[in-house]
């Protein structure tokens, strides 16, 4: 019986090994951790509200609903519509800023994608590192260029935050942001691992009648 | 009430074969009693081929398979369908289980013999399943319409470009357009939805058919139907219900925790199950860093890479899993199981699990010198295994067998 949950076990296992397998940070040579925490509300509406003001000009999360993001994250949908609602007055709505993805492309030389789904895309740590490596570059039409993804068309849109704040705070600020956008890339992620939970815990239970079951049964088989 | 019952069921029984087929293949199927862990992993293959099928069906009723709209509905049916995400989660990591469960089924297979007079139709049957299911995973990549899909697609399909004389107009074909479009997306919805389900699901049935015919091989290679009591049943053997039902109960329990463990806490499978590049709409503009297909196919991939010719590489990914075919002829041990077979069966048959692991490894990751040299050094191997089967199988000693199985019953 436990050879073969060890057995199980690892037929799973060539998963994991594959999994530790990563590469650099575009010039850096390890991405930072992104101090991601699903269940930390007031992280998550702070990422909110800072994804709202500074991100959602230019970029879409088209997959995402504000109504779904007031639930989600228990913010009173009435405050969602009065500070975080700029492009739209519905509630069910998208979050899209409906700017002309071709006067974008010209502006930025490629259109802002939509952000939806980025820290599934380049994942957490990667998004977090990119947005705390912006350096000055005379070279740049922005007069910026980026440590993680080199000659980004992207302006360093969080520079007053920094400069208001400073680095310590700032970087917690830019860690609820991404741990805000981890969340947008799946809504349903505490849900899944809640529900994970019982699952297993079914399972655990259903295994003791089963494992009883075949005994009882064999126990005359010579 | 019993008295109904039972003339009810005569009833049914003269007009269909009920009872006769019910004890045929399940209470009156005579399977060894010393099957061990390794017997688990054909009924989980059934359990995985119904959830796909269940989850697929759900899944159906929410995508919309056209090259506008089939990235978008993947992301509805994550978010606005209820429970969608848990169907979603349950036919990726399903996809990625069925290889799990089916390579270890087919190793059984090795291990044990099991593909040995009079089991090479079972073995047969099984290969075209095992092909079926290659294709229809194939076809299912595209459907997300994610970047990773669009070129993952885009590299097999140019595949068919090695054939000389036609091989351009044959990917045009095959793809019903100049590129990788929307109507590919929709002959391969079709295929994935309704051919090849409908090809898998017969040769499943023919697949037991054939093996209820023979009846089971056992961790021993004894034939069971030799030694039998006065009624005619097998001294070995013990009915399939209720002694292999309640006993592959708790396999399909433990089974399902693992599967659970993974589809609740690491749907991605840490990018192989879930790849993240597939979380970026099609675009043929713009090619993925590193095209790599899912971690099922890599053995395959890796000798595809592994021979310097287009057409050279075709060939022989083909004939890698061609070979698996013709293996019960290949096979001239007088005996079927590892057990009593000589030592270099054993050492051929971990150096061909270690090229496998090995390529599939390779496979995943990009090349460079070093791992082409390595993964041609195991493409041999993987070819050794198998065009040298013939004489050290046959050169060996091999231990004795007994009349009856060893061990008892677990």
């Amino acid at each position: 019986m436990k050879k073969l949950i060890l057995a199980f076990c690892l037929l799973f296992a060539p998963t994991w090994l594959l999994a530790g397998a990563g590469g650099g940070c575009g010039e850096l040579p390890k991405c930072d951790k992104a101090p991601v925490d699903l269940r930390n509300k007031e992280s998550l509406q702070h990422g909110a509200q800072l994804f709202m003001s500074y991100c959602s000009g230019c970029h879409s999360a088209k997959y995402l609903r504000y109504e779904r993001m007031a639930q989600d994250l228990d913010i009173d949908p009435k405050l969602v519509e009065k500070y975080l609602m700029f492009t739209t007055n519905k509630i069910g709505d998208p979050i899209d800023p409906k700017v002309n993805l071709k006067d974008q492309a010209k502006w930025f030389g490629n259109a802002p994608p939509d952000l939806s789904l980025e820290t599934r895309f380049r994942s957490p740590d990667w998004v977090y590192t990119y947005l705390l490596n912006f350096y000055p570059d005379d070279k740049r039409p922005w007069g910026v260029n980026n440590r993680v993804f080199k000659d980004v068309g992207m302006p360093h849109v969080l520079d007053p935050l920094e400069q208001q704040l400073g680095p310590e705070e700032f970087e917690a600020a830019v860690g609820d942001l991404v741990n805000f956008m981890t969340y947008m890339a799946e809504p349903s992620r505490v849900t899944r691992e809640n529900m994970g939970v019982w699952v297993l815990l079914f399972l655990a239970l259903l295994l003791i009648p089963v494992y009883l079951l075949n005994k009882e049964f064999w126990k005359d088989v010579k | 009430m019993a008295k109904l019952g039972k003339s009810l069921m005569g009833w049914v029984d003269a007009r269909f074969p009920a009872t006769e087929t019910y004890e045929y293949h399940m209470s009156k199927y005579y399977a060894p009693k010393n099957f061990n862990f390794w017997y688990f992993f054909g009924v989980l293959s059934m359990i995985v081929l119904v959830n796909q099928l269940v989850t697929g069906i759900w899944l159906t009723m929410s995508y919309n398979p056209s090259g506008e709209g089939a990235f978008d509905s993947i992301e509805y049916i994550m978010r606005d369908v209820e429970y969608g995400w848990l169907l979603r989660y349950m036919h990726s990591t399903g996809a990625s289980a069925f290889f799990v469960v089916v390579y270890l089924h087919m190793f059984r297979g090795l291990l044990y013999g099991s593909y040995k007079k009079p089991r090479e139709l079972v073995w047969l049957f099984g290969m075209a399943i095992y092909l079926a299911l290659m294709a229809e995973g194939f076809f299912g990549y595209l459907l997300p319409w994610g970047n990773m899909s669009y070129w993952g697609a885009q590299v097999i399909l140019n595949l068919a470009g090695a054939v000389p004389v036609v091989g351009e107009e044959l990917v045009t074909w095959v793809r019903g357009d100049y590129l990788i479009s929307g109507i590919t997306l929709n002959r391969f919805f079709a295929l994935h939805v309704v051919a090849i389900p409908l090809v898998l699901v017969a040769l499943v049935f023919m697949h037991l058919v054939a093996l209820h015919h023979v009846g089971s091989n056992n961790p021993d290679g004894v034939d069971i139907k030799k030694v039998k009591d006065e009624n005619g049943v097998p001294l070995d053997g013990v009915p399939f219900h209720p002694y292999y039902t309640v006993h592959d109960l708790v396999g399909i329990v433990v089974f399902l925790a693992a599967f659970s463990a993974v589809l609740f806490f690491f749907p991605d499978g840490g990018g192989y199950f879930l790849e993240r590049p597939n979380f970026e709409p099609a675009n043929p503009l713009k090619t993925p860093e590193h095209i790599a297909p899912v971690w099922y196919y890599t053995p395959y991939y890796a000798i595809l890479r592994a021979v310097p010719s287009k057409l050279g590489g075709v060939i022989a990914m083909g004939a890698a899993i061609a070979i698996l075919f013709v293996l019960p002829w290949l096979d001239k041990s007088p005996v079927r199981s590892m057990r009593y077979k000589g030592t270099q069966s054993k050492i051929w048959l971990a150096l061909f699990v270690v090229s496998f692991i090995g390529l599939g490894y390779l496979g995943a990751v990009p090349a460079d010198p070093v791992k082409t040299v390595l993964s041609q050094i195991l493409t041999i191997i993987y070819f050794l295994f198998f065009l040298l089967m013939p004489f050290y199988t046959s050169m060996e000693t091999v231990k004795a067998v007994p009349d009856r199985v060893t061990g008892g019953a677990h």
